[in-house]
């Protein structure tokens, strides 16, 4: 057992899927010669050839439709979306054929596909390379999204969502692909598509964090212990279907929570979470749920990032912000008469 | 015969002057239904053949007369008629063999029809169903399309999954005018000529997007030269003369088929009714205008043909109008059989196994109706 980095185990499940399945096709603009922007796909056309492995024009709803009409032929591609920002062009045919096709064919097509997104910031992009788009896809009835925030829920999430019969949009933290982690790709921990893990077990509050803001939630969780505070850390891994049973859970059981997303905050993944943790557990609840989120302004700059993204601070804070003293949350009141 | 990786037969693509169409669009009979001058390199079909897409033009029309019908009565929700296109409609529909696949938008009802689909399920989305009726793999047809020409990729897609199972099939994906200006449009092209798919794509320009007439819609001398930049071999024909329209896609279907890649065809047609029962034509386009297209109709254009050629006989003509009689007389008595759909059915195919979420909302759903219904 060695160290891997996400990136390392998304190439090894991609590897896996090749030689599992001939079906499996995986192509995009670049993951041929150049084996990716992000060198995910490093290696794979030269091992499996041109036929199984190959670069497109460059064209995202062209590739995307091309993709429907090869699932409805019955094989499996893997398309890889080179950035987050740079799917857009393809929303039509996720939005109106690739989530639709099975149900406006009543079950008769439906379209085992895998959507490959780099998303979300960290990594110092410039305009168009950082976005969290992971409420529209979320929003669309039809559509499976999974985030994974360790290499080796990576390389589990990539094989289950390659075998799943149901598209899937997999969103992959740009910023995790070089974390280092020290295990093999062994399914020890990785739960099947659809279910949260507690990456971190507590008793006083719950923080609910997925891709990205995981690590961080994490961090601000030790941070938190030193105050004397013990929170349990729930990893989402799946954003659709969601894991209301683990969740409502841990919630009820710490009767705290607080929800960390990097997207911005209004009417995002967050906001959905947290109506349905209050509609689920408001007698168990005893503060309201907060959310911890990016502003919502155009995803910034590099040079603005970090004071963009939701960091231990801005959670602890939250944390904090919990009532453990029995009391309102006043403090700005406070600050106010001050 | 041997396919490269691009798909190609032996890696070669077309030279760039086997791809220019002809300057004007081919055409085999006049619109008098007298022999045009017909040019050497397209075959005509057979007398057997033209009667057979004559017998199949008669019921397209009656088929198309009597949705528009059910939809003055209410009991379809829209129907988008293409009334004046029959010759393309059977021509796309003829064309194909039985493992080919046809990718069809809403207007093109009476081409699935025309491919042996249950009329009843074909109209099934124009009812207000949320499915397309059909079963797609059973037919090799895909679900009718709305939105404008996304589906000429999935056309792309599937004829390149054809060729990589090694089946002796292809595809065709038809199209309208104004579908030629979206982007899927100039994607599903470059698709497919860059992997040499074997897929023909019927353009049928009924010369207005709803409203925008030809000219406000492209400055292209005609749609055909639009499949030129992309590396496609590319034809205009004329889309009321069925001989000519089927000779083409015959020779289109072949190039296909025979490793040589994509090929676009441009129809010159006429929509005569409006864009749907909810349009006013009369808002864009004056009488005149649809008097001079109703002149060039497709359907006595083939019947003069024929009898001149003493291949139809008035026995046949009244067979193949019996033939639509009967089909319109069971539309009509089969169209609303089946009931009004399961509601709670809806929840059923969004994923192969239900979500929690969808299952907790379907029984909220089942609960509400069976408060209603108690």
């Amino acid at each position: 057992m060695g160290t891997v980095t996400m990136a390392q185990a998304l190439n090894a499940g991609l590897r896996d899927s090749l030689t599992e399945d001939d079906r499996v096709l995986v192509f995009g603009e670049d993951v041929g010669r150049l084996g990716g922007v992000f060198r995910i796909t490093d290696g794979l056309r030269d091992e499996f050839g041109e036929q199984r492995c190959f670069d497109t024009p460059l064209a995202e709803s062209g590739l995307v439709g091309f993709a429907v009409g090869l699932a409805m032929g019955g094989f499996r591609p893997v398309v890889e979306l080179q950035f987050d920002a740079f799917a857009y062009p393809a929303f039509e045919q996720i939005a109106s054929h690739v989530a639709k096709m099975r149900n406006r064919t009543r079950g008769r097509v439906p379209l085992p596909m895998v959507i490959r997104v780099p998303y979300g910031g960290g990594i110092g992009g410039v305009e168009h390379h950082s976005d969290s788009s992971e409420a529209y896809y979320a929003h669309t009835p039809g559509l499976k999204v999974v985030t994974p925030a360790t290499a080796e829920d990576a390389y589990w999430l990539l094989r289950d969502a390659v075998r799943d019969p149901d598209p899937v949009v997999f969103l992959e933290p740009k910023k995790l692909y070089w974390s280092k982690e020290d295990a093999g790709l062994a399914r020890r921990g990785a739960a099947p598509t659809g279910r949260a893990v507690i990456r971190r077990p507590g008793l006083d509050a719950t923080l609910l964090a997925y891709g990205p803001s995981v690590p961080v939630a994490i961090d601000a969780a030790v941070e938190a212990a030193r105050d004397g505070i013990d929170v349990e850390v729930v990893d989402l891994r799946t954003l659709v279907p969601f894991d209301d049973e683990t969740v409502t859970a841990s919630v009820r059981r710490t009767g705290r929570c607080v929800v960390v997303q990097e997207a911005h905050g209004f009417a995002g993944v967050g906001a959905e979470i947290v109506a349905r943790v209050q509609e689920r557990c408001f007698h168990s609840l005893a503060a309201p749920v907060i959310r911890v989120a990016g502003f919502d302004v155009p995803y910034p700059p590099p040079k603005l990032e970090h004071a963009y993204l939701p960091g231990v601070d801005r959670v602890l804070d939250a944390i904090h912000r919990l009532q453990f003293d029995d009391q309102p949350d006043v403090r700005h009141l406070a600050r106010e008469a001050s | 015969m041997s396919i490269t990786a691009d798909g190609y037969l032996n890696g070669t693509r077309p030279a760039p002057d086997e791809l220019l169409p002809s300057a004007v669009p081919v055409r085999f009979v006049t619109e008098e239904g007298t022999a045009a001058d017909a040019p050497s390199e397209y075959a005509a079909s057979s007398d057997d053949r033209l009667g057979e897409a004559y017998r199949r033009m008669v019921v397209a029309r009656r088929f198309d007369q009597q949705a528009s019908a059910l939809t003055r009565q209410g009991r379809l929700a829209v129907y988008p008629s293409s009334r004046g296109q029959e010759a393309c409609q059977v021509a796309g529909a003829l064309a194909l063999r039985q493992q080919d696949w046809l990718f069809p938008t809403y207007r093109d009802t009476a081409a699935v029809v025309s491919r042996g689909v249950d009329p009843v399920e074909v109209l099934t989305l124009l009812r207000g169903d949320w499915h397309c009726g059909y079963d797609p793999v059973a037919t090799r047809v895909a679900p009718l399309c709305t939105p404008l020409a996304t589906q000429l990729l999935h056309a792309v897609g599937m004829a390149d999954a054809l060729r990589r199972r090694g089946e002796d099939a292809v595809v065709m994906a038809f199209v309208g005018d104004g579908g030629t200006s979206e982007g899927d449009f100039h994607e599903a092209l470059n698709f497919a000529a860059v992997f040499g798919a074997p897929v023909v794509f019927l353009i049928q320009n009924n010369q207005y997007a709803i409203s925008v007439p030809l000219a406000e819609q492209t400055a292209a001398p005609a749609l055909a030269y639009k499949g030129v930049g992309y590396g496609v071999r590319s034809e205009q024909v004329d889309g009321n003369d069925l001989v000519a329209v089927l000779a083409v896609l015959d020779e289109a279907v072949e190039h296909a088929r025979s490793g040589h890649g994509p090929f676009l065809v441009e129809a010159h047609t006429y929509r005569l009714d409006g864009h749907t029962n909810a349009d006013d034509p009369g808002r864009y386009r004056d009488e005149e205008e649809v008097r001079r297209w109703a002149a060039a109709d497709p359907l006595p254009r083939l019947q003069a043909w024929l009898r001149t050629r003493g291949t139809l006989t008035d026995q046949d003509i009244d067979a193949a109008q019996a033939e639509a009689e009967a089909l319109a007389a069971d539309l009509r008595a089969r169209i609303e059989l089946d009931g009004p759909p399961d509601v709670l059915e809806m929840f059923d195919h969004v994923y192969t196994h239900p979500t929690p979420q969808l299952n907790e909302q379907r029984r909220s759903l089942e609960t509400e109706v069976e408060g209603t219904e108690a």
